[in-house]
């Protein structure tokens, strides 16, 4: 790509407010989903028994309606039963008696459910049956809410977008290097090897590819890896064809029949001319990939074949949500939520881009306008 | 014509071949059995299954023998659905994935082609912006998200439609799920209709026919014309993945189509009915493939030339 195209496309796409929207809620999708997960307060594993489908919302939890009943399990675990609960503050005492004398180790039970810090003994009968303990308690908050097993949803999506992300951006840049690859060599060499490297595409472009990947999936027990080979294989044939087309128009070009004749490699005329002049479109046709790709791993994980537990996806979660769409709706709602954006805004940031480094479309906008309406 | 379907019908053999031998190999060398019970089966029996099938067999010779009997049209019997042939579950669930197809088809065609020449004749305007922002929802928004939102707003909420199930075809049964599957295709013909007539409604004879002071209502039926070519080049993949019917879909409304097939047949190891699905699925594309370039034909001279 010249400077000067470069730097036209710059101030193009500067003036596209839609596609800089687009490009900022991406960063800002990226970045949460990076440090995201550090930020919420809770590991994106961790199980709460005492929160199941809490519904999104900014109060924090435990609610003091919340307290007894957590509580009492704590307490039974303790093997003793809850005589009194009173909460003063942040603060909560709570009289435990049991047949048994009890054990003060089992107090541990409170910091590890997570709902409370380290407890305090403030009295102790002298046959240890009866005792009264002070702890804190913890703020939790589920912005989201939390899923069924009782999982912060805001950590796990946050958590599910690095894989889908990853997944997105590795296997559309393993199919771009495929395509261009595959495009550059086919264009370059033209006649007969043209001709049948194209006839190959044309085949695979007939496979019903998906079904390929499916059976991959199902046969091989699925995993991240075999997920990215399978979906970077099935996506390259596009950007073969949009490079063969540019190398072909390239090739006619004074300056790349000039590197020829000076009798340059075919390395050299694939790294230092070909590929460099073809930028603008692959750029564009990539920024489309990487949505196609995410959406094919979300559909795959959906049908249970994808990414599997305990790694997750939006995919993942969003096959878990529309499972329990009548009685936590905000499980569905949360992780399509993230998935419509990011798609929305890779697509809105594509379209852009390609039009931002489409050499021919300032001539284009200028028929346009004088065209009149 | 005949010439050019002789032709197109001859260059897909080598393609249909590939895919035929592809899957064969590839399923045969997954690893489990169709025969894989929770309770493995005594030896004999198991022995005695495997000859009936013909899985005892040498691998190339099964090869050889599934290609005949696909020349003779017959797909065998499938390994899990028990005294049914995959031909017979075909021609139970066919039907149903045909009608649910050919319906979105129709449903995505009118609403893009309509949303999208309101968009290209209003460049810039409202309803230009108004359309493209439901285009990029619709294309990015997942059937498996559309369909549980449509089923709880219209099935649960409202109460206006069932939920799921096939019920015979019953009309008010086939509303959601035809919504759920040409939604996002709307969405993709809208975008390309947008595009393409937009490009076609800047050529100098469109500008001409505007000074001459043609009605609006002639120029677009003018313009349309050349702005349709794009869209039906897309038509026959378009065509051929709804007509075999959608996993998604077929499993989050409880249909009876063959798009179910597929995925079960193959957790299965039902070698026949995965078999059956990849070649009706292949032989589909081919078909309605060939469809779109005839129609495409009809509508461009040049095309016609150079086929």
């Amino acid at each position: 790509m010249s400077a000067a195209l470069a730097h036209r496309a710059r101030r193009r796409l500067a003036r596209d407010r839609p596609a800089l929207a687009a490009l900022a809620s991406l960063m800002l999708v990226a970045l949460a989903c990076l440090i995201g997960p550090f930020l919420t307060g809770h590991p994106p594993e961790r199980i709460y028994p005492d929160f199941v489908r809490v519904p999104p919302s900014l109060a924090a939890h435990p609610r003091s309606d919340e307290l007894r009943p957590a509580l009492q399990r704590l307490a039974f675990r303790m093997r003793a039963s809850l005589e009194d609960v009173a909460q003063e503050g942040e603060r909560v005492r709570l009289t435990l008696t049991a047949p048994k004398p009890i054990d003060e180790r089992s107090l541990r039970l409170l910091p590890r459910s997570g709902l409370f810090g380290e407890a305090q003994v403030l009295e102790r009968s002298a046959d240890g049956r009866r005792l009264v303990v002070e702890a804190p308690i913890r703020r939790l908050y589920f912005l989201l809410g939390t899923d069924a097993l009782g999982r912060d949803l805001l950590t796990r999506c946050l958590a599910a977008g690095r894989v889908s992300l990853l997944i997105g951006l590795t296997a559309a840049l393993a199919a771009l290097l495929i395509g261009v690859a595959y495009g550059a060599v086919s264009g370059l060499a033209g006649g007969t090897v043209d001709a049948l490297m194209m006839r190959v595409l044309d085949i695979l472009y007939a496979l019903p590819f998906v079904f390929f990947v499916i059976m991959l999936l199902v046969f091989f027990r699925a995993g991240l890896w075999l997920v990215l080979v399978a979906v970077a294989a099935v996506e390259w044939l596009d950007m073969a064809r949009i490079v063969r087309t540019q190398t072909l128009s390239l090739k006619s070009r004074d300056f790349f029949r000039a590197a020829i004749a000076l009798g340059a490699g075919t390395g050299t005329i694939l790294l230092r001319h070909a590929v460099p002049n073809m930028l603008g479109p692959i750029i564009a046709a990539a920024t489309l990939l990487v949505p196609r790709v995410i959406l094919l791993e979300s559909f795959l994980s959906f049908l249970g074949l994808g990414v599997q537990e305990p790694a997750t996806s939006w995919g993942v979660l969003i096959a878990e949500g529309s499972r329990a769409l009548e009685s936590a709706p905000w499980m569905l709602a949360a992780p399509a939520g993230f998935l419509v954006v990011t798609l929305v805004a890779l697509n809105r940031l594509g379209d852009g881009l390609g039009e931002a480094l489409d050499p021919r479309l300032q001539r284009g906008l200028d028929q346009r306008d004088s065209a009149g309406r | 014509m005949i010439a050019l379907i002789l032709r197109r019908i001859a260059q897909s053999l080598p393609t249909l071949f590939l895919v035929v031998a592809g899957s064969f190999f590839l399923i045969r060398l997954a690893p489990g059995g169709p025969f894989d019970l929770e309770r493995p089966l005594p030896p004999a029996a198991m022995e005695n299954l495997r000859r009936v099938y013909g899985l005892d067999q040498p691998l190339i010779v099964q090869f050889g023998r599934y290609l005949l009997s696909l020349l003779r049209g017959d797909l065998g019997p499938s390994f899990t659905f028990r005294d049914l042939t995959v031909t017979d579950l075909f021609a139970r669930g066919l039907p149903v994935s045909l009608t649910l197809g050919s319906l979105a088809l129709v449903l995505a065609l009118g609403l893009g082609l309509a949303l999208g020449s309101l968009a290209a004749f209003d460049r810039g305007g409202i309803a230009d912006r108004g359309v493209g922002l439901a285009a990029s929802l619709g294309l990015a928004v997942p059937n498996f998200v559309t369909a549980p939102l449509l089923q709880i707003v219209f099935g649960l909420g409202l109460a206006w439609l069932p939920i799921g199930g096939w019920a015979d075809g019953n009309p008010r049964n086939l509303v959601l799920p035809v919504l759920t599957l040409a939604l996002p295709h709307a969405a993709g013909i809208a975008r390309l209709t947008r595009a393409s007539l937009g490009e076609v409604l800047i050529q100098p004879h469109i500008r001409t026919q505007r000074a001459m002071g043609l009605s609006r209502a002639r120029i677009a039926r003018h313009a349309l014309r050349g702005a349709l070519l794009p869209v039906v080049a897309t038509l026959g993949p378009l065509a051929a993945g709804l007509m075999t019917g959608s996993v998604v879909v077929e499993t989050i409304f409880g249909l009876p189509g063959i798009g179910r097939y597929f995925v079960e047949g193959a957790l299965n190891r039902d070698y026949t009915l995965v078999m059956g699905t990849v070649v009706l699925v292949a032989v589909l594309v081919i078909v309605f493939n060939l469809i779109a370039d005839l129609i495409a034909a009809a509508l461009d001279p040049r095309v016609r030339l150079s086929a």
